[in-house]
């Protein structure tokens, strides 16, 4: 019952002081969604993220099975605990979704993504390149005189060691799928 | 054999095989076939509006004072996006609509067509669903389950946008049986492990606390029968959200008042002392929670919620129960019962000992004038006067709306209709003609704001041309009241923009209208112009004239805690201490 004592005229009081000033811990989350490939479905899912600022880290996202028009998104999200929570809760509940797995809770789980990279490079540095990509087991899928494309897959922290790597032996430009996951075992 | 109709036919089908009477609608191009189909039967009714915002709050209205999924139709581009905000309002409010679109033919999507908008890619974030039907052979199945899905699991508004072509083109009917629905089925019995577990904490608690909401009116008639006799079997107090108000009676005995932001002060100071908070259907929507950290901190919270994504949205429960309220109660009552009906006597006994302090204190007693109509006053009048009869309640938003929640008694869910979670001003006077459409011999009176009510006032053409005999009880402060008390709390009484500049004379509109005007300046001549306003056989259009400075209390101004409430004038001011201003 205390009085909010604000002055005439004064303007530091606000009323929208609203926020939890203890900010806890961010955990990254891979999701993946099995939903009807209908239209719009997508839009739907990403919708979801934005409308609400929680972050999408990758999103790939296929038809899985023709027969019955399912496609798979693999999300991977951050947010604190509650917020993961709070997504998969909703991504449950939308009309075209059948199902949500935590694969970062669901037990282990294999994680991969498929990136092309283009080196142009000549002499010592094509070389090295090359060299490395063998350690990395990136195989080369074009080749000019003055450049490769290399193709690899790993897990995100691999593509970004790779790529580090090339970045002083002439990486031009490079693409990524986003992470594809499934659960370990039957 | 399946039956062949054009996709115009097949709207028109689907609306009675789902068992629609009323569409709330707007033609337009877009929809003309499906016009031509409605003028062509005499099953479904169809009330022509005035603006499409205003269809979809009649709809609104409609289904919350019935149960019953509403249904408005309107045309492509202007007609879709003016339904918007009627759309946000209904998901919110977790009200049942099925709204239908026109659209520009398939061939012409995207081409920026007269009329053309991307009313799926507008309407997703405002529904619970929605579909772009492009083939007429898919139209009747998307119909139902259109339906299946606006009233399974949390209700909310679906949109099936129809492109001009579908509605002509010819294909097979899908009757409702044979429509594919059994994908979305939303989880409807509690775990009986979760329901345990509340029911034992039920047995001991010392200062245990329904809290419930919306929830319990959307279950249906059931829910509030079961909260009724668990209330008086257990004998703990209850309170409920705004969207609440009437699963359990206002003249109930353990009956607490609203809680939240206006709510009342024992309805709050128990959500903050209680040991055990058994929220029923609500979902800690931020105006009743205030500051997070400090809400209700020693109490272990039960929530039951059909929607999963509600549960530890905000406030982390000790136990979640998801399913349907009127299920989840039946099944804890009977758990209850059979291990021996117990509660903590003792604890109890010294809560509502407490809880009956709280409650001497009066928080809504106000000052009254013999000079000046006190909005409060006018309330109280409209409550003794129309108390016992088959009355239903809109508001718009504003003082007004809270003013209302705290002096109006329902005895009775789906008796009470207002806009809680979008607070859209211009709710009120459509919803109150969607509730009089759907109970014609019932009274009907929507409780406004003078700036409110102005939002949609062109609604009045539509409560005429249907003879629904709305009351629209204005209470006129020349002032957009709340947003004025914010400024003068919490702005330093900066009133920026804040007066009603240029009313009309609503006597005179309402003359204007064909309806009947009547204006009240004086407290004396009050009684006599609310029984001449309920007497008449019509519209009425009801200026009341009220004091134009008055605040609404109790308010737990936002991002506060429930137990730093402010009761009255002079605790805004600080001059009179705390138990002075109660008395104000
Ligand atoms: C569509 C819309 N615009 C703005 C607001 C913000 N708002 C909330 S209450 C209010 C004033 C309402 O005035 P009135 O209808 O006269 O009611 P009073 O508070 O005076 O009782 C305003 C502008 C709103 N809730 N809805
Ligand atoms: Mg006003």
């Amino acid at each position: 019952m205390s009085a909010l004592n604000i002055k005439k005229g004064s303007t530091s009081h606000s009323a929208y002081e609203l926020r939890d000033p203890n900010t806890p811990v961010i955990e990254s989350h891979t999701l993946a969604v099995v939903v009807d490939n209908e239209s719009g479905v997508l839009a739907r899912v990403i919708g979801l993220f934005s409308g609400r600022g929680y972050n999408i880290e990758s999103l790939t996202v296929a038809e899985t099975d023709h027969a019955s028009h399912r496609s798979r998104i693999t999300i991977v999200t951050t947010g604190t605990p509650q917020v993961i929570e709070h997504i998969k809760s909703l991504l449950e509940r939308m009309v075209p979704v059948h199902e949500v797995h935590d694969l970062t809770v669901e037990g282990p789980s294999v994680q991969r993504e498929l990136a092309l990279l283009k080196v142009a490079g000549h002499g010592e540095a094509r070389i090295e390149a090359l060299r490395l990509a063998e350690i990395f087991r990136a195989n080369v899928v074009d080749s000019t005189l003055e450049s490769f494309v290399f193709e690899m897959t790993g897990t995100p922290v691999k593509i970004d060691a790779f790529a580090d790597l090339m970045r002083p032996l002439g990486l031009i430009e490079i693409a990524r799928t986003g992470v594809a996951a499934l659960s370990r075992g039957a | 054999m399946a039956r062949q109709m054009t996709g115009a036919e097949m709207v028109v089908q689907a609306l009675k095989d789902q068992g629609v009477e009323v569409v709330f609608g707007y033609p337009g191009g877009a929809v003309l076939p499906i016009y031509d189909a409605i003028f062509q039967q005499n099953d479904i009714r169809h009330i022509l509006v005035r603006h499409e915002q205003g269809a979809i709050h009649m709809a609104e209205g409609y289904a919350r004072s019935t149960g019953k999924v509403g249904v408005a139709l309107v045309t492509s581009g202007p007609g879709a996006t003016n339904a918007v905000t009627g759309l946000t309002d209904a998901l919110l409010d977790s009200i049942p609509l099925v709204v239908l679109s026109g659209q520009v033919p398939t061939f012409m999507i995207g081409t920026d067509g007269f009329q053309e908008a991307d009313t799926v890619g507008i309407t997703r974030p405002c529904t619970k669903h929605n579909w772009l039907v492009k083939d007429t052979a898919k139209l009747s199945e998307v119909m139902h389950q259109a339906f299946h899905v606006a009233k399974s699991g949390r209700p909310g508004p679906v949109l099936v946008d129809i492109p001009k072509d579908v509605q002509f083109a010819t294909a097979d009917y899908t009757e409702m049986p044979a429509a594919r629905t059994a994908h979305y089925q939303p989880r409807t019995t509690g775990d009986t492990a979760q329901i345990a577990r509340m029911v034992e904490m039920m047995e001991t608690a010392e200062r245990p606390l329904f809290y419930t909401g919306g929830g319990v009116i959307n279950s249906g008639p059931r829910a509030s029968q079961l909260l009724r006799e668990f209330v008086a079997e257990t004998g703990f107090p209850i309170t409920s959200t705004l969207m609440g108000l009437g699963s359990y009676p206002a003249s109930g005995q353990n009956w607490l008042g609203m809680l939240g932001m206006h709510g009342l002060y024992e309805a709050n100071l128990s959500m903050h002392g209680c040991d055990l908070m058994l929220n029923i259907g609500a979902r800690f929507d931020d105006r009743i929670t205030g500051r997070i950290p400090d809400f209700s901190p020693k109490s272990k919270k039960v929530h039951v919620d059909i929607d999963p994504s509600s549960i530890n949205k905000v406030i982390r429960t000790d136990v979640g129960i998801i399913g349907d309220v009127a299920e989840v109660l039946a099944e804890a009552l009977r758990q209850w019962r059979a291990r021996g009906s117990k509660v903590n006597k003792e604890g109890l006994a010294k809560w509502w000992a407490q809880i009956n302090e709280w409650r001497a204190v009066k928080c809504l007693t106000y000052k009254n004038s013999t000079t000046v109509i006190k909005p409060q006053y006018a309330l109280e009048r409209l409550e003794a006067l129309t108390k016992g009869m088959d009355r239903y309640i809109t508001t718009e938003v504003g003082q007004h709306q809270m003013w209302a929640a705290q002096f109006l008694g329902f005895e009775d869910p789906n008796r009470w209709m207002t806009s809680g979670g979008l607070g859209t001003m211009g709710y009120g006077l459509p919803a109150s003609i969607g509730v009089q459409i759907a109970h014609p011999k019932s009274l009907v009176i929507n409780v406004a704001g003078e700036a409110s009510w102005l939002m949609n006032m062109q609604e009045m053409g539509t409560a005429m041309q249907f003879r629904t005999p709305v009351k629209q009880f204005i209470l006129n402060n020349e002032r957009l009241g709340m947003v004025r008390q914010w400024q003068e709390l919490l702005h330093g009484e900066r009133y920026s923009q804040s007066w009603s500049e240029s009313l009309p004379d609503f006597v005179k509109l309402a003359e204007a209208f064909g309806c009947k005007g009547i204006q009240c300046t004086d407290p004396k001549d009050l009684d006599d112009a609310i029984m001449q306003m309920l007497r008449y056989d019509g519209p009425v259009i009801f200026d009341c004239r009220v004091e134009k400075h008055e605040n609404c209390f109790p308010m737990i101004p936002s991002g506060k805690p429930h137990n730093e409430m402010l009761l009255g004038d002079a605790d805004t001011q600080g001059v009179i201490g705390a138990k002075g201003a109660v008395l104000v």
